[in-house]
């Protein structure tokens, strides 16, 4: 079976281009250039350089002895937490920098949750000298303190979003309606693979080199280059569908994504949108997502500001809905109790987000001959205060 | 197909006013009245907006207003239920406006059929683009009478405004400037040359003009390059305030144009 995107824009029924006529422009444009753009060899010789030098890839496939003895199996880690900026979306902002320099673009904005993506956008922006606009949920720009400094530092700026819960869903919003008011110098750095076609497919693809990386790493340590699962959290489904691009046609890798449950997928607090969600449009593309009987959009809940999302990327509402992929839930309770433990047995503070892969070690059987790849996808740095607040250290 | 809507612009080639609302806003039972207040004074043709919670191409005062709308209770069933007997008062075409989402939930067919049975002329679903439109939408459209109105930019290409103009079947809506609703627009020379571009190239659609009209002379501006305009934001606003009703729009139409 076929898992990537079609020559429509769509995966399965999930994708397409829901935009209104002000968008069509800009969207167009990249379409009909993206794929030629970055498989031109300048592009590549650039992109390739930028993420070896720069951002410091390969990023290490660590294998987590500690962690291996506790759950008595092989449990490797994708370190992304080690990538230059602390997360997977470096990845995307290095590819996506240098498209909007090959359409002459000069003016970049992004939206952002955490503040990864802000933060990794910011970066590239300094990098390249383009002036960069970061629209980030008020929630979320109290929430994560560190990054929206490191931003500001780095010369961008960050627009609270005041709408709605005042998350990411939010900062989309107000990021796309600057791009509508910005038809000509500006590029939206799109943060995880959601929005309209083509950048669930273009963010795949930058993505797509943590599963390139995995499997001779993977080789080259154990003499196999399929893992028996790969696990990686979801919030838009970023890090997920590059731990996974190079995994989807060996049908036998088992695909788990893990979602943010909140206080309980049966509470109202939750940011589950698989579990939780039914198919519908938003941010211009058809997928899952969390929303009232009436197609209203339902405000979410996380602790992680990166997964406190109503929708997910449709890449993976196919997965789900053909089973190539399962996705589990973790609650905050457990991804709190799974932070410490990696904490304390390896030595390495993860993000909240990733945190969530972590916590389904607990959820799931293994065996001692099987091999786990878990995706770190970025560090604690930004959650210190989080973290702080409930162990009280 | 041939509606309210066509009726309208064969019998009106000038002037035509076209007014926006969102549904359940300021109070959730102001839908009936607010179309009756609007056909009082003399407005042509009325969009009644289905509040959504994510309205990414609305400015402030529509995105307000629809919050508003939301947490009044209003929602796609209670606005059919307010609406089913608006045609045995009133005879203008009606138009509802909105994004694709809520209609999908409701399942496009019998949203469609629900549009017909109340007489509702046709949609503006700015987020239900061309191709989407033409595969899966347009029979269940026109088997209940339904035009699907088209949104065209300064940023639209002449190829596109052809293909948008062969498809569309009541009229274009032009946008005046590329932006989301109720950005601050003074008449620019630059506007004014793009309604004369696409004047010139002698499409089969009448056209309004939207996106930024608020007051007398934005809107005689727009009418001298259209058949007439569209006002949203400015008479959304323009229903803040304890005034009745009635006060609100008469006082707002008004002073755009001075009904004869
Ligand atoms: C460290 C980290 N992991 C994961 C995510 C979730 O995004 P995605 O699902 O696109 O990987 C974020 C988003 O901010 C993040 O910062």
């Amino acid at each position: 079976m076929n898992y990537q995107v079609n020559e429509k824009g769509y995966y399965g029924e999930f994708g397409g281009a829901y935009i209104p006529e002000m968008m069509v422009p800009n969207i167009e444009e990249l379409r009909r250039t993206y794929l030629e753009i970055i498989q031109s060899y300048d592009f590549r010789q650039e992109f390739i350089g930028l993420l070896k030098n720069y951002v410091g890839r390969p990023s290490p496939l660590y294998l987590a002895k500690r962690l291996s003895e506790k759950y008595q199996s092989n449990i490797f880690l994708k370190r992304e937490d080690l990538n230059h900026t602390g997360s997977h979306k470096i990845n995307n902002t290095i590819g996506q920098i240098l498209v909007a320099k090959k359409l002459g673009k000069t003016r970049i904005i992004a939206e952002t949750g955490a503040g990864q993506h802000g933060l990794a956008t910011a970066t590239v922006c300094a990098l390249m000298g383009l002036e960069c606009i970061v629209y980030m949920g008020e929630v979320d720009v109290e929430r994560q303190v560190p990054n929206v400094k490191k931003m500001r530092m780095l010369g961008a700026k960050v627009i609270p979003a005041l709408s709605g819960s005042k998350t990411l869903k939010d900062a989309t919003n107000e990021a796309m309606r600057d791009w509508i008011n910005n038809p000509v110098d500006t590029h939206y750095i799109i943060g995880s693979v959601v929005g309209p076609h083509p950048y669930p497919d273009m963010v795949a693809r930058f993505q797509s080199v943590i599963s390139e990386e995995i499997r001779w790493q993977l080789d080259e340590q154990t003499g196999r280059e399929n893992p028996t699962r790969v696990i990686a959290c979801v919030g838009g489904g970023s890090n997920a569908a590059g731990a996974f691009y190079h995994f989807l046609d060996q049908e036998n890798v088992e695909l788990i994504g893990v979602e943010a449950a909140g206080k309980g997928v049966d509470t109202n607090e939750s940011a589950a949108t698989l579990t939780l969600g039914t198919p519908g449009v938003l941010h211009s593309s058809r997928s899952i997502l969390m929303q009232t009987d009436d197609g209203q959009v339902t405000e979410p809940y996380s602790i992680s500001a990166g997964l406190d999302y109503p929708g997910i990327g449709p890449m993976h509402a196919n997965l789900f809905t053909t089973h190539r992929a399962k996705y589990l839930w973790a609650t905050d309770a457990e991804v709190l109790d799974a932070a410490l433990e990696l904490t304390q047995l390896e030595g390495i503070i993860p993000a909240l987000e990733s945190a969530h892969a972590l916590a389904v070690l607990k959820k799931i059987q293994l065996k001692p001959d099987e091999v786990t790849v878990i995706n770190l996808s970025g560090r604690g740095d930004k959650d210190m205060e989080t973290y702080l607040k409930y162990f009280g250290y | 197909m041939n509606n309210r809507i066509n009726k309208l612009f064969q019998e009106k080639k000038e002037q035509i006013l076209s007014v926006y609302f969102t549904a359940g806003y300021p109070n959730l039972e102001d839908t009936v009245p607010m179309i009756q207040e609007l056909v009082k004074n003399g407005v042509d043709l009325i969009e009644i907006g289905m509040p959504f919670s994510d309205p990414v191409a609305d400015g402030p005062v529509i995105q307000h207003s629809s919050l508003i709308a939301l947490q009044n209770g209003m929602s796609i069933r209670k606005l059919f239920d307010q609406l089913k007997d608006i045609r045995q008062t009133v005879d203008i075409p009606l138009i509802l406006m909105g994004y694709i989402n809520p209609v999908l939930q409701y399942g496009v067919a019998a949203f469609c059929q629900k549009c017909k049975e109340i007489g509702i002329d046709g949609l503006i679903i700015p987020d239900l683009p061309m191709d989407v439109f033409e595969e899966e939408f347009k029979k269940v459209f026109e088997a209940n009478g339904l035009h699907n109105i088209f949104l065209i930019t300064p940023q639209t290409s002449e190829e596109r405004l052809r293909k948008i103009d062969a498809v569309s079947t009541g009229f274009i809506y032009m946008v005046s400037s590329n932006s989301t609703t109720g950005a601050k627009t003074s008449v620019s020379e630059l506007q004014n040359e793009y309604f004369e571009r696409v004047n010139s190239f002698g499409l089969k659609n009448p056209r309004l003009i939207g996106f930024g009209i608020s007051n007398a002379e934005t809107f005689a501006n727009a009418c001298q390059y259209s058949s007439g305009a569209i006002i949203g934001s400015a008479f959304v606003k323009a229903l803040e305030g304890s005034d009745p009703l009635h006060q609100k729009v008469s006082g707002f139409i008004n002073s755009i144009v001075t009904v004869s």
